[in-house]
C-alpha cells in the first residue's frame, strides 16, 4: 500500500445558478493575460450543450483520455509513445481557436470620443488574435441557458443513444449547470501525454501542475487531457492549466472559485487513496466499473490502520485528522452522493458531482403532484428515462444505478427534512428506504444545506517548517529575482523570456505599473493627472505626495 | 583574410553556440519553447510542419554522414565513390526537397496568415532569411555541383568534409575550404552565422527533443519540497533557511 493525500472537490450541482462568478473570478486571478484570453481554467456549461471547448466530450473526434486495450492494459486514446512523437510536428487533433472561441474587445474608443450627433456611436467588436473587425458568432458560454438549443444542443456527445427521448420544445427542456475546473486526476493522461516530462502530480496534496521551465510547448497535453483542460498560451508557448490554486491552499484558503462561489456549492477537502491500486483500477474492464473501482482506489480515513499508514508514509498529523473531517471524503463515500465526471476517460477524476434532483422536481411539480413526497420522487426517478440517463452518461458511463441512489437519497433527505420541519415525525422509514441512518441523513443535510465555511473547506495548510520551500510564499526578499522588482516586459528572447517571475512579485508589479500610470496622463475629465495618488493602491503607510493640494505660498 | 573567414569567425561562432546555449538555458529556460503557432493556423501547418521537420532531419542525418564520416573508412568497406554518391544523392535529394517545399509551405503561411504573421518576431525573420539561405545554398550545391556539375566536378569528401574535422580536432586546416567553389564556400560561412544565431532565436526547441518520453514512466510525480538535488524552481535554497532534519 502506498497511502497519498489528494486534495478534491465535490460540487452540489442542484445548488449552481449558473451565475458565473466563479468563472469570472478565476479568470480575474489567473487569465486575464495576453495569451490566454480565450482560456478558461474554470468555465461553467449549461447541460444539454456543447459545453467547452465545443463538443469536447466527444472522444471519437478529439481522442483524450485512455483506453482499455484487449490484453487489459491502460493506453493513451492518442496513441502510444512512438506515435506521439512521430506527430510531434502538427499535432493532429489538437482544437483550433475555433474550437473554444476567437477573443475579442470592443473599441470603446470610438464611444468616448463620438461627438454629441443624432445617431448613437457603436463599438465594433475587433479580434484580440488578428486585430481586425469581426463577428461573433462563438464563446465560451454561447448555449447558456439553452440559447439556441436547437441547434447547440442538440449536438451534445452526451445525449448519443436517447435523443429520441429529449424533447427539444423549449416549455419540456431541462437543464442544469455543469462548473468545470482541472479534474486533478489520479491517473492524469495529459502528464502521460507531455514528451518533456513537465506536468507532474505533487506527491504532497495530488495537485497536478505544468513545470513552466520545462514545458517545451509540444502541446500533447492539450489533445491528452479528455476534460480539454489544459491550455496552450500563445504569447508564450507553454500550457497551462487550473493551479487549484496551490499558493492559496498551501495557506489553507480555498480556491478562488470556491471562495467566490455565491452558491456555496462546492466542498474542498482532503481524500486518502492507495497509489498501488490506481492503474489497476483504471484499467477494469468494463466502464461501467470504473466508478466502484475508484471508490475502491479511496481508504478510509477513520481508520486507525489507515491514519497510522499516513503517519508512516510521511503524511502530518494534521493532515489525518483534516482528511477525517473532510466533506468531500463524506460525500463520496459516507453518503455516497458524488459522482466523478466522466469516469470512463479512466483517468480517476478528482473533481466529483451531485447530480442534480432539481429536474426530476421540476417535472413532478409540472404535473400537480407534491414534488417533496418521497413516494413521488422515487417514481418520478424511476420512470423518468431523462434525466436520469443523461446524468448517467456524464457521471457514471451511462450506468443509471449510481445516479439512481445518489438521487433517491436527495429525494429522501428532501422528504425527511420537510416532514421535520412542519412539525411531523418522519421515522427511519425514509432513510432506511435508501439504505441509511435517519442519523446520517440529517447529517447529509447540514453538510449539503448550511455547512459554514469551515466545514465546506477542510484544506490543511502547507507545514510552516516547510513555509520557504512553498513555491508562492514570499519569505524571501523580492528583490532578490534577477534584476531586481524593477524588471519586466520582454525579455531580449522573445516575449515572456527570462526567469519566472513568481506570482506574488508579478502582482506587486500590476500595481505598481498601476500607481505609475496614473501618475501622468490625462484625467477622464481632463486635467493632469500628474501629482495624483491612487487610493486603490495606497498601502496606508505615511502621507503620499500628491494626497492634498498643495498650499499655495503667495495666497 | 582566409585566417578570418575559416578560423577566426567559425571558432568565434561556435563559441557563440556553446556559451549562448549554457546561458539561455540557465537565464530563460522559460523562454525555450518551440512557439508553435498551431493555436492560430492548423490546416497548412499540418502538411508543412511534418515535411520541414522530417526533410531536416533527413538532411541533417546526411550532412552528419558526409562530413563526420572520413572518406577512407567508405572506402575501406569497399564502398566506391561513385556508389556512395549516388546513395547520398537518392537519400539527400528527396530530404532536401521536402525540407524545401515544407519550408515554402511555412513561410507562405507565416506571412499569408493574419495572427500567425503579428506572431512573428525580428528574430524570427532574421532566422528564417539565414536558414532560408542556407537550405537553398545547400540545394544549389547538390543539384549545381554535384547532379550537374556545373563548373567541373568537386568531391567535398576531399575538401569541406576534413576541414570541418580539423575544426573539432582544434587543428583547423583554412587550405581546404579556399578551393571549393562559392556555393560551398557561402554555404559553410553561412551555417555558421546560423550557429552562432541559434542559441538566441527558437530554433533551441531542436535540442528539446524530447526522446526521453520513450523512457520515462507516464505519470511524473513530483514534491513541493526541493531535494538535495534540486529538481524543481529554478533557484537554490537560500542562506538562512537550511532544511531541518
Amino acid at each position: 500500500m502506498r497511502i497519498m493525500a489528494q486534495l478534491a472537490m465535490v460540487m452540489n450541482l442542484d445548488k449552481c445558478i449558473g451565475c458565473h462568478t466563479c468563472s469570472v473570478t478565476c479568470k480575474q486571478a489567473w487569465t486575464n493575460r495576453a495569451g490566454t484570453e480565450y482560456v478558461w481554467f474554470n468555465n461553467v456549461e449549461t447541460r444539454p450543450g456543447l459545453g467547452y471547448p465545443r463538443g469536447y466530450e466527444d472522444q471519437e473526434e478529439w481522442k483524450g483520455g485512455w483506453v482499455r486495450t484487449a490484453t487489459g492494459r491502460l493506453k493513451l486514446r492518442a496513441g502510444g509513445r512512438f506515435s506521439k512523437l512521430f506527430s510531434i510536428f502538427s499535432n493532429p487533433k489538437m482544437p483550433s481557436l475555433q474550437d473554444y472561441y476567437e477573443p475579442w474587445t470592443y473599441d470603446y474608443d470610438i464611444l468616448l470620443k463620438a461627438p454629441a450627433q443624432k445617431n448613437f456611436p457603436v463599438a465594433r467588436p475587433y479580434s484580440i488574435i488578428s486585430g481586425k473587425p469581426m463577428n461573433v458568432s462563438w464563446s465560451a458560454n454561447w448555449d447558456d441557458d439553452l440559447g439556441g438549443s436547437r441547434t447547440h444542443a442538440v449536438k451534445d456527445p452526451m445525449l448519443k443513444g436517447i435523443e429520441d427521448k429529449v424533447t427539444f420544445e423549449f416549455e419540456k427542456t431541462f437543464m442544469f449547470y455543469l462548473p468545470r475546473i482541472c479534474e486533478h486526476c489520479l491517473n492524469p493522461s495529459c502528464a502521460a501525454s507531455c514528451p518533456s516530462g513537465a506536468i507532474y502530480k505533487r506527491t504532497e496534496d495530488g495537485i497536478v501542475l505544468v513545470d513552466q521551465d520545462r514545458c517545451r510547448g509540444w502541446r500533447m497535453c492539450i489533445s491528452g487531457c479528455p476534460y480539454k483542460k489544459v491550455y496552450f498560451n500563445h504569447k508564450t508557448g507553454k500550457a497551462e492549466k487550473c493551479t487549484f490554486c496551490y499558493p492559496r491552499v498551501e495557506v489553507g484558503l480555498p480556491t478562488v472559485c470556491a471562495e467566490t462561489c455565491v452558491g456555496r456549492l462546492r466542498y474542498i477537502g482532503l481524500v486518502f487513496y492507495d497509489a498501488d491500486k490506481v492503474l489497476e483500477a483504471a484499467s477494469v474492464e468494463k466502464d461501467t466499473d470504473l466508478y466502484a473501482a475508484q471508490r475502491a482506489c479511496f481508504l478510509d480515513p477513520d481508520d486507525l490502520e489507515v491514519q497510522q499508514a499516513a503517519r508512516d508514509a510521511g503524511i502530518p498529523q494534521e493532515w489525518v485528522r483534516a482528511a477525517e473531517r473532510s466533506p468531500v471524503w463524506k460525500l463520496i463515500s459516507k453518503y455516497e452522493v458524488a459522482l466523478p465526471l466522466h469516469p470512463e476517460y479512466r483517468t480517476m477524476p478528482m473533481v466529483w458531482y451531485i447530480p442534480p434532483l432539481s429536474p426530476v422536481v421540476d417535472v413532478i411539480r409540472d404535473t400537480g403532484h407534491d414534488a417533496e413526497d418521497a413516494g413521488n420522487l422515487f417514481a418520478a426517478i424511476d420512470t423518468l428515462r431523462i434525466p436520469v440517463e443523461y446524468l448517467a452518461n456524464l457521471f457514471a458511463a451511462g450506468d443509471t444505478g449510481p445516479v439512481d441512489t445518489s438521487l433517491r437519497r436527495l429525494a429522501a433527505m428532501r422528504s425527511y427534512m420537510r416532514e421535520r420541519t412542519i412539525g411531523r415525525e418522519p421515522g427511519p422509514a425514509m432513510a432506511e428506504a435508501v439504505g441509511m441512518s435517519e442519523e446520517d441523513l440529517y447529517e447529509m443535510f447540514r453538510l449539503l444545506a448550511i455547512a459554514k465555511y469551515a466545514d465546506r473547506y477542510v484544506i490543511p495548510t502547507a507545514h510552516a517548517e516547510q513555509a520557504h520551500a512553498l513555491e508562492e510564499l514570499a519569505t524571501e526578499c523580492a528583490l532578490d529575482g534577477d534584476g531586481g522588482v524593477g524588471m519586466g516586459g520582454s525579455g531580449p528572447v522573445g516575449e515572456g523570456s527570462g526567469p519566472l517571475t513568481p506570482v506574488a512579485i508579478e502582482n506587486l508589479r500590476v500595481l505598481k505599473a498601476r500607481a505609475a500610470e496614473t501618475s501622468d496622463g490625462e484625467l477622464v475629465g481632463g486635467g493632469s493627472k500628474s501629482g495624483r495618488v491612487n487610493l486603490l493602491t495606497w498601502d496606508g503607510k505615511g502621507i503620499p505626495q500628491g494626497m492634498f493640494p498643495t498650499e499655495r505660498r503667495d495666497g | 583574410m582566409t585566417t578570418f573567414l575559416w578560423v577566426i569567425f567559425p571558432y568565434m561562432c561556435l563559441t557563440t553556440f556553446v556559451v549562448g546555449h549554457y546561458w539561455r538555458y540557465h537565464y530563460d529556460k522559460f523562454g525555450w519553447t518551440t512557439r508553435s503557432s498551431q493555436l492560430y493556423e492548423d490546416r497548412l501547418l499540418r502538411i508543412g510542419s511534418p515535411l520541414f521537420h522530417f526533410g531536416m532531419l533527413g538532411v541533417v542525418g546526411g550532412h552528419l554522414i558526409g562530413l563526420v564520416l572520413p572518406q577512407g573508412w567508405t572506402d575501406a568497406i569497399g564502398l566506391s565513390r561513385h556508389t556512395y554518391h549516388v546513395i547520398a544523392l537518392a537519400a539527400g535529394i528527396p530530404a532536401g526537397v521536402a525540407a524545401v517545399v515544407g519550408l515554402l509551405i511555412l513561410i507562405y503561411r507565416r506571412r499569408m496568415t493574419g495572427p500567425v504573421f503579428s506572431a512573428t518576431t525580428t528574430n524570427d525573420k532574421a532566422m528564417y532569411a539565414v536558414l532560408g539561405a542556407v537550405i537553398i545554398l545547400g540545394i544549389w550545391n547538390t543539384v549545381a555541383g554535384s547532379l550537374l556539375q556545373f563548373g567541373g566536378e568537386y568531391n567535398y569528401r576531399d575538401g569541406v568534409s576534413p576541414y570541418f574535422r580539423s575544426i573539432f580536432a582544434f587543428g583547423p586546416k583554412p587550405a581546404l575550404m579556399v578551393g571549393a567553389p562559392l556555393g560551398f564556400q557561402l554555404h559553410a560561412l553561412l551555417a555558421f552565422l546560423l550557429f552562432a544565431m541559434w542559441p538566441f532565436t527558437r530554433l533551441v526547441h531542436v535540442f528539446s527533443a524530447p526522446v526521453g518520453y520513450l523512457t520515462r514512466p507516464y505519470i511524473v510525480y513530483r514534491s513541493r519540497e526541493p531535494r538535495a538535488v534540486r529538481v524543481m524552481g529554478t533557484r537554490a535554497p537560500q542562506r538562512g533557511w537550511e532544511r531541518v532534519g
